[in-house]
C-alpha cells in the first residue's frame, strides 16, 4: 500500500506543483478557473490517449516518436509561459493593485489563461500517461487487492493536496509581491522544461552535439530522491546535465528576462505619452 | 553510357545499402520485465553504435523501465512490447530499475 502511493504521488508531485503555481499567477483574472479547469480535464483526455497509443506513438519516427512528442508538448508549454510572463511585465501592476483601475481586456486575459491553460494541460498529459497505466494496470489485473488501489488513490490525492499547498501559499503573498514571485517562479519553471525539451531532442537522435553530461551531483542529491523530484518539477534540477541543457537553461533564462525588461519599458513609455 | 549505368548501379547499391544501415542493421537487445523482476540482471549492449533495446512486459503489472544516468524512461502496460532507441553509448555501466516495482534493479553494460 505504500508502495503503491509512492508511485502514484511521485506522478503527480510535478503537475501538482505547476497547477499551484499556475493557479496564483492567473489570480484576479475573470474566468481563469473555467481555463484551469478545462487545462485539466484536456491533460487528463490527453494522458488516457497517450496511454492508449502508447505503443503506436513509440514506434513512430523510428523510435523516436515519444521524445519528439515529449519535446513538442514541453516546447509549447515553454512558449506559453514566457508569452504569460511577458503579458504579466505590462499589466501584472494592475491586476496587483486597484482591480478596477484594471481594463476590462486585463481583467479578462482571456489569452494569458488560455496559454497557461495549455501548460497545465502539457503537465498531466506528461506525467499521467505513466499514472494512467499504472492506475489501469492495478485496477485491470485483478491481482492487487484494494489496499494497493487505495494507496495509490491517496498518492494521486496527496498530489492535489500539493497543488492547494502550494498555491494557498503563494496566495498568502502580499498581493503587491505575489505577481513578482509567481513571474520569478514562472522563468525557473520555464528554463528547466526547455532545459528538459533539449533532452527528449537529443534522446530522439534530433541533437547530436553537446550530449555529454557537465556534471554529476548524484551523490549530493540525487533526481530520483523525493527533495531531487520537486526541485526538478520546480526548477528543472537535474543531477547530470549535459551541455545542451545548460545551454538552453540560461538561454531561457536570459530570453524571458529580455522580453519581460522591454514589455514593462514599452509600457511604461505609452502611459507617458498618453500621460 | 557504360559509365553512366555502372555509376548509377554504384549509386542504388549505396542507396540501399544506407537504408538497410538505418532500418534493419540496428542490433536489438531484448529485456524482459516481470513483475518486480528484470531479465537479464544484466543487460549486454554495443557501446558507440545505434541499439534498439525491445522491452517486454510479461506479467501482470504495469512497469516503467527507468535509467536516471541515461535519462530514459518508458511505462508498459502488462502485456506490452515496446522499444527505446539508443543513437550512442558511452562504454560503461549504467543502472537501471523499474520505477513501479522499486526493489527490481538491473544493470546495462555497453561495451
Amino acid at each position: 500500500m505504500i508502495g503503491a502511493f509512492v508511485i502514484a504521488f511521485r506522478e503527480v508531485i510535478e503537475a501538482g506543483l505547476i497547477i499551484g503555481i499556475v493557479l496564483a499567477a492567473t489570480r484576479g483574472i475573470a474566468g481563469r478557473g473555467r481555463w484551469i479547469g478545462l487545462g485539466v480535464v484536456g491533460g487528463l483526455a490527453g494522458a488516457c490517449l497517450v496511454a492508449l497509443f502508447a505503443e503506436a506513438i513509440s514506434d513512430a519516427f523510428e523510435g523516436a516518436g515519444q521524445d519528439i512528442l515529449n519535446a513538442a508538448v514541453l516546447a509549447t508549454a515553454v512558449i506559453m509561459l514566457i508569452w504569460h510572463n511577458t503579458w504579466m511585465s505590462r499589466h501584472g501592476r494592475e491586476l496587483a493593485g486597484e482591480l478596477k483601475a484594471a481594463g476590462e481586456s486585463v481583467r479578462r486575459g482571456e489569452t494569458t489563461s488560455a496559454a497557461l491553460a495549455f501548460v497545465v494541460g502539457a503537465a498531466i498529459l506528461r506525467e499521467g500517461a505513466e499514472l494512467v497505466l499504472f492506475l489501469y494496470g492495478l485496477v485491470a489485473s485483478g491481482t492487487s487487492g484494494p489496499d494497493l488501489q487505495i494507496g495509490a488513490l491517496a498518492g494521486v490525492g496527496a498530489g492535489i493536496l500539493i497543488s492547494a499547498v502550494s498555491y494557498f501559499g503563494l496566495a498568502a503573498i502580499p498581493t503587491r509581491y505575489v505577481f513578482s514571485v509567481t513571474s520569478a517562479l514562472i522563468i525557473f519553471l520555464a528554463a528547466g522544461l526547455a532545459a528538459q525539451a533539449a533532452q527528449f531532442l537529443t534522446n530522439a537522435g534530433l541533437i547530436t552535439v553537446l550530449d555529454r553530461p557537465l556534471w554529476n551531483t548524484a551523490n549530493i542529491l540525487s533526481e530520483g530522491s523525493m527533495v531531487g523530484r520537486v526541485l526538478h518539477a520546480l526548477v528543472g534540477y537535474t543531477d547530470r546535465p549535459t551541455g545542451l541543457q545548460v545551454i538552453v537553461y540560461l538561454g531561457t533564462i536570459l530570453v524571458m528576462i529580455a522580453l519581460m525588461q522591454w514589455s514593462s519599458a514599452d509600457k511604461r513609455r505609452r502611459t507617458l505619452r498618453t500621460a | 553510357m557504360q559509365h553512366v549505368r555502372s555509376l548509377a548501379l554504384a549509386c542504388a547499391v549505396m542507396a540501399a545499402g544506407i537504408g538497410f544501415a538505418s532500418a534493419n542493421d540496428m542490433p536489438v537487445i531484448k529485456v524482459e520485465m516481470k513483475d518486480g523482476v528484470i531479465i537479464p540482471e544484466i543487460i549486454e549492449v554495443p557501446a558507440n553504435t545505434r541499439f534498439k533495446l525491445e522491452i517486454s512486459n510479461t506479467g501482470a503489472s504495469p512497469v516503467e523501465f527507468e535509467s536516471m544516468e541515461l535519462k530514459r524512461e518508458k511505462a508498459l502496460a502488462a502485456g506490452a512490447t515496446s522499444a527505446i532507441v539508443f543513437r550512442t553509448l558511452d562504454p560503461g555501466t549504467y543502472d537501471v530499475f523499474d520505477d513501479f516495482h522499486p526493489e527490481a534493479k538491473a544493470k546495462l553494460v555497453a561495451k
